[in-house]
């Protein structure tokens, strides 16, 4: 246990915690818009493993972090729009309709991946950027100012979405069309079309949090998010539908599963035992579920398609 | 007369959605294969010789289709009570788990006329408890299902890797250095018997279809299922009927992974190797039929017995698509892409479906009255008992409620 408080330890696995905890926090903020205003999109794990290898593919092809990223997001557009035809336009039941599009990313990135690539090639990965001043900090610089542009880029979307949130018109549309979408209707706010803004925020955002899933470690394999997607999900509940709570959320998710990590490689718990360790933020998400249930109240019309004059 | 040809045709069209949803979905996988070099027509022989092609293909398909027959069954009894399970995965591994603990403990002591029915009954014990845990979380915390179903899917394969690698491993794997996670050949009185002379098609299929027929049984000829349905279709009114609502939503997830906990245990006993191995991965135990058991219960219409001949479909196409990769290198994973397709459109498309099931049943019943206004001056009760939910109605049910209308004429 002691080789654990050391500064170097201590400094990798907080660094460690803040960077496995981005992809959860980007695809968790995209999905607290569309829940916000009434759609729960299932589909945010596939559309992140697509997200992942359209960006993984990108950066072997080009070499260039940024397209890749952007790749992704592009990715994630397309299939945002097409989730919001599905939920909104088609008014498919939302606790189905999002496991198909897992499926569908699920096995689409497998496929594409074996005939396109095959054996797992490691690509470049995100540059590092020291912020000048801030981290030459003894301890906390190396813990918080030392990461890539993506780390700081999906800390800075939480003061964004939360303002988009509570402070602009948008945002009280989008909790308007969440809360109760006939008076929003009634006022002249057009319900589908928040709704569909909303999931393409949330798709977007998805494509961005595969991509950087799948650059950041690198590389891309079969179901390459270990079902990251479902734990946004999970944590835009667990963050009661708050931008904040989510990023709360989010960092547990990545400090327990670095400390985990840390753990294992120093040998602090054996090998079979991190097995169990690793059920630790799934236990914790559930136990955060109740408490959230009984707390909060999700958005009134969460999962309710809209249709004018009933 | 009219009115009720055009009854019959909208409901027929009501039928034809979802098998145009699969054929859709195929024309698009034919697509793909266009797009990866591949020759369609090549593609679809070799899938279609893979899976229906020969005695041999048969029994493959059966067997594949199993697992998803007894999910998707489950899949129907959680969703008519209005609750969506997607934890098959996790209930599969949990009656895995139990199951071959159970074989491990008892050993090679009893004969398998008693041993066969311990230990799948212990694996529909391991799902039904895993099914348990959120229909409690839900019925008295409102706890989301589909959330707490996932993250236990999560539970469950961290366990299971814990169990394989640690406790439950093979000793011989410790002995020789190798520790390949897995559990010791288990005992043979526990093997699933062979039917038919077959070398490998076990009881497992023959399980899955008794087990739809006593969910139909279950959900449409007995209290409880009416309670399930009940509770489904109108909460509020359930509870001033005096129905228990919250035991009653319970119950139906526990049911619902009891089911994949039976299809766990015949998974693990039905297996070549008669072991349980893990690659780390729920998918790599179950196949994926988690999900994929939600795919035949849709295309079934949340029918018991519609899931039987579903199953057996996308039992074939998974097969299949071993063939198709076999035949023109493209990777398997093309048929789950292709499922997810199908969930898609099926759901999609499931409004319109309703519409058309709506004026049909309207237009049904202004042929009738107007029949009888013609003939019989009483007016008979007509529709009188709803089976099932209108908007979901299996087609056995609209069925028997279009043999009525012609015996009437």
């Amino acid at each position: 246990m002691s080789d654990f408080f050391t500064e170097a330890v201590l400094i990798a696995t907080v660094a460690g915690g803040i960077r496995l905890a981005v992809p959860l926090l980007l695809a968790a903020l995209g999905e607290t818009f569309g829940q916000r205003s009434g759609v729960l999109n299932l589909g945010v794990d596939g559309i992140m493993l697509l997200g992942a290898f359209t960006g993984y593919y990108t950066v072997l092809k080009t070499g260039n972090v940024w397209y890749g990223l952007l790749a992704g997001i592009a990715i994630g557009i397309v299939l945002g729009l097409a989730s919001s035809l599905i939920s909104v336009t088609l008014q498919a039941e939302q606790g189905i309709s999002g496991i198909g599009v897992y499926l569908f990313g699920l096995g689409m990135s497998d496929l594409l991946f074996q005939r396109l690539v095959g054996t797992p090639v490691p690509i470049t990965k995100f540059p590092k950027i020291d912020i000048p001043g801030l981290s030459d900090i003894p301890w906390l610089g190396g813990m918080f100012f030392s990461h890539s542009v993506v780390v700081y880029l999906a800390f800075l979307s939480v003061p964004v979405a939360m303002f988009i949130i509570n402070k602009t018109n948008f945002g009280m549309n989008i909790r308007a069309v969440g809360e109760n979408p006939e008076a929003a209707d009634s006022l002249g706010v057009s319900v589908s079309r928040v709704r569909y803004a909303t999931v393409t925020i949330g798709g977007t955002l998805a494509g961005a949090a595969g991509a950087a899933l799948a650059i950041d470690l690198g590389i891309f394999q079969q179901n390459l998010t270990n079902a990251q997607g479902f734990i946004a999900i999970a944590l835009v509940y667990f963050g009661a539908w708050r931008p904040l709570g989510v990023m709360a959320g989010a960092l547990l998710y990545g400090f327990v599963n670095s400390l985990v990590l840390q753990f294992k490689t120093l040998g602090i718990i054996p090998q079979s035992w991190s097995d169990i360790a690793a059920m630790a933020p799934a236990i914790i998400t559930i136990l955060a579920l109740v408490i959230v249930a009984r707390r909060f109240r999700a958005p009134s019309a969460l999962t309710k398609p809209f249709t004018r004059g009933t | 007369m009219a009115s009720l040809g055009s009854a019959r045709r909208s409901s027929y069209l009501a039928y034809s959605v979802p098998v145009l949803s699969v054929l859709v979905a195929l024309i698009i996988g034919a697509i793909m294969l266009v797009m990866l070099d591949a020759s369609p027509a090549e593609g679809v022989k070799a899938m279609f010789d893979g899976a229906f092609g020969s005695g041999e293909a048969l029994i493959s398909t059966a067997l594949k289709a199993t697992p998803l027959l007894l999910v998707g069954v489950g899949i129907t009894i959680a969703f008519r009570a209005n609750v969506i399970n997607i934890g098959g995965e996790g209930q599969m591994v949990a009656g895995g788990l139990l199951s071959t603990a159970t074989a491990l403990w008892l050993g090679d002591a009893l004969p398998a006329l008693i041993m066969v029915p311990l230990v799948l009954i212990a694996g529909i014990i391991g799902g039904a408890i895993w099914g348990s845990v959120p229909g409690a979380l839900k019925a008295y915390y409102g706890v989301n299902e589909i959330l707490s179903t996932i993250m236990l899917n999560i539970v469950a394969v961290q366990l299971m890797n814990f169990l394989l690698r640690g406790p439950m491993i093979d000793p011989g794997e410790i002995d020789r250095g190798t520790r390949i996670p897995q559990t010791e050949r288990l005992p043979e009185a526990a093997d699933l018997p062979l039917i038919l002379g077959s070398d490998r098609l076990h009881i497992g299929p023959l399980i899955a279809i008794l087990a739809a027929i006593a969910a139909y049984i279950l959900l449409w000829r007995t209290p409880l299922g009416y309670r399930v349905r009940a509770v489904g279709q109108n909460p509020d009114a359930s509870k001033y009927a005096g129905i228990p609502v919250k035991r009653t939503v319970t119950l139906a997830l526990t049911m619902s992974g009891a089911m994949a906990g039976l299809a766990g245990a015949v998974l693990v006993f039905g297996s070549e190797s008669h072991r349980m191995v893990t690659d780390g991965s729920t998918a790599g135990f179950t196949g994926s039929a988690g999900f994929n058991g939600i795919v035949a219960a849709l295309f079934g219409g949340l029918h018991p017995l519609w899931t039987i001949p579903a199953s057996f479909l996308f039992g074939g196409l998974l097969v299949g698509g071993n063939a198709l990769q076999r035949a023109v290198q493209v990777p398997s994973a093309l048929i789950l892409a292709l499922n997810g397709l199908v969930v898609i459109f099926v759901v999609s498309t499931d409004r319109y479906k309703k519409l058309l099931r709506e004026r049909a049943s309207a237009a049904e019943t202004a042929a009738k009255l107007a029949e009888q206004e013609n003939e019989d001056p009483v007016p008979a009760a007509v529709g009188a008992v709803e089976d099932g939910p209108p908007d979901r109605a299996g087609p056995a049910s609209d069925d028997a409620g279009g043999e009525q209308g012609s015996g009437e004429q």
